[in-house]
């Protein structure tokens, strides 16, 4: 059942590849490794899930609210967690990033309590479709169709507006961006804000998927989707998209290989490997030191 | 137009500038001379808001730019084309120079000037869809300056235009700066390569670690013995 794995594998892919593009953005930036961002993708699905199940909202419009909230999240992270340290020690925001991350899971797990969460039944109706020997649930279609239209809308965001312009600028060179009059604070922001809400359409597809949103969801998920994001070269957009398919399709096929129980150990062997054959990643451009 | 009062910089212990004063008036070129670690650049980041005066101050057309951040400085009609170009590396031509104008919101008038950079450097125009990572440094130097020129800058700061390239380039880098100023905009200039700086400048400050040591006239410099021993190579 080669096709039907490739499926699932992709549908687990995209959803990394989600996850993954906020690491990858925030990095080429400011060049910090956000250890927060899966328990933004957490927060993401239980904002959705509240949405669902206290307000009675349809899930589309729950998703859109988790990504609005998740938002704003992001940026309130960057502005009193991150922004403070920026000239200090690379170091410190990485600590400061942990700090952040153990925070919002601790909050969580105050407010929500220990025990996961599943959406009501018939949330979004859900019904297999075959194609040959193989069947597509119309929630993997939803995954996929959803994770595709938000890529390209990323990528459109990025290559063809006046602020993506100035993201991909600030990136390359963030001094000299700011000779060009563009405020680099503000494109920091929005590049938080941006990856946040990617994340948070993340943690709502995946609590639909496993059915199941609980408190340290973003721990397990965000280190696969940051090992995706190295796989694909991290600072790299199509990269991030790419090696979260990989990794995706990689962890679906180990398990049907028999091992289920490495399951979430396959994430990890890749990243020690991409680490030590190719440590820009598939598509990432050689590392500058920036001043 | 530009007025640099008693400006000091330090960076960690280091004092890069000590109590720097020196002004540029419309229409003017200005060089600031000096050897390698003078403190040069630092003028021109301090003027550009990349670097935080300690003390003094920095008056633009009357308003007070010290503590502006680097964007806002770039509004007032200030730009800088950076020591080493600092293009834009994975960039075409065309994005480097749209976002020289990247502050501006006249539609019009930036098509305008695109056309006029192209015409100032018709390579450019040849290669406008190439990553700017792909041009020669001579090209870069031109994009350099084509960027800053889309800010319609009044006051634009030149960080060592000359640096790394062919004589026969740097003569010709020299005489476009001489043009832009003839269509009216001022130049702050920083070069190593004192003759050529001298050559074009109205005036010029010479610079020797953080301190302004003399200044005047740019013919009057360049006949200074002093001068000519120490930078110009007698």
């Amino acid at each position: 059942m080669f096709l039907q794995q490739l499926i699932n594998g992709i549908t687990l892919g995209a959803v990394y590849g989600l996850i993954a593009l906020g690491y990858t953005m925030v990095y080429g930036i400011i060049l910090l490794i956000n250890f927060a961002h899966g328990e933004i993708f957490m927060a993401g699905a239980f904002v959705g899930l509240m949405m669902v199940t206290v307000f009675k909202m349809n899930i589309f419009l729950a998703l859109i609210l988790a990504m609005a909230f998740c938002m704003v999240l992001g940026v309130v992270v960057e502005r009193v967690a991150y922004r403070p340290l920026r000239n200090s020690s690379r170091l410190s925001a990485l600590i400061s990033a942990i700090g952040v991350s153990i925070f919002l899971s601790t909050l969580a797990l105050l407010i929500f309590g220990a025990n996961a969460q599943g959406y009501p039944a018939q949330t979004f109706p859900v019904s297999q479709i075959h194609i040959g020997p193989a069947e597509i649930s119309t929630l993997q279609l939803l995954i996929l169709g959803l994770s595709a239209v938000l890529m390209i809308g990323l990528e459109l965001i990025v290559h063809k507006t006046k602020i993506g312009k100035a993201m991909r600028a600030t990136s390359q060179d963030y001094q000299t961006a700011a000779l060009m009059g563009i405020n680099v604070n503000r494109v920091i922001s929005f590049t938080f804000g941006l990856g946040s809400s990617l994340a948070a359409a993340g943690g709502v597809l995946v609590g639909l998927y496993f059915n199941a949103v609980s408190w340290n969801m973003g721990l397990m998920a965000g280190l696969k989707a940051f090992a995706a994001a190295v796989l694909g070269g991290i600072g790299s957009i199509p990269g991030a998209m790419l090696g979260g398919l990989f990794l995706g399709i990689f962890e679906i096929m180990g398990v049907a290989a028999g091992l289920s129980s490495y399951r979430d150990a396959i994430a990890f062997a890749i990243l020690v490997l991409v680490l030590l054959i190719k440590p820009t990643g598939l598509m990432g451009r050689k590392i500058q030191k920036k001043v | 137009m530009l007025k640099v009062e008693n400006i000091s910089v330090n960076y960690g212990a280091i004092n890069a500038l000590k109590d720097v004063s020196c002004h540029i008036e419309e229409g003017e070129i200005v060089a600031l001379i000096g050897a390698n670690g003078a403190g040069k650049t630092t003028i021109l980041n301090t003027i550009s808001s990349l670097v935080q005066a300690a003390s003094g101050r920095i008056v633009f057309n009357g308003c007070d730019i010290t503590k502006m951040p680097p964007h806002d400085v770039v509004k007032m009609g200030i730009s800088q084309v950076p020591e080493g170009r600092r293009v834009f590396p994975e960039m075409s031509v065309m994005e480097n120079l749209e976002l020289g104008a990247y502050a501006r919101s006249d539609r019009e008038g930036v098509r305008e000037d695109m056309t006029s950079v192209f015409k100032r450097f018709p390579r450019l125009e040849e290669r406008k869809k190439q990553y700017a990572k792909t041009l020669s440094g001579g090209e870069q130097q031109m994009l350099a300056m084509g960027r800053a020129l889309m800010a319609r800058p009044k006051l634009m700061l030149m960080d060592e235009p000359s640096m790394g390239l062919a004589p026969i380039l740097v003569e010709e880098i020299f005489n476009i700066i001489t043009e832009i100023n003839q269509t009216g905009t001022t130049i702050l200039l920083v070069e190593q390569n004192a003759h050529m700086a001298l050559s074009i400048a109205h005036r010029a400050y010479v610079l020797e670690t953080g301190e302004i040591v003399l200044h005047g006239d740019a013919d009057e410099l360049a006949a200074n013995p002093e001068v000519r021993k120490a930078y110009l190579g007698e």
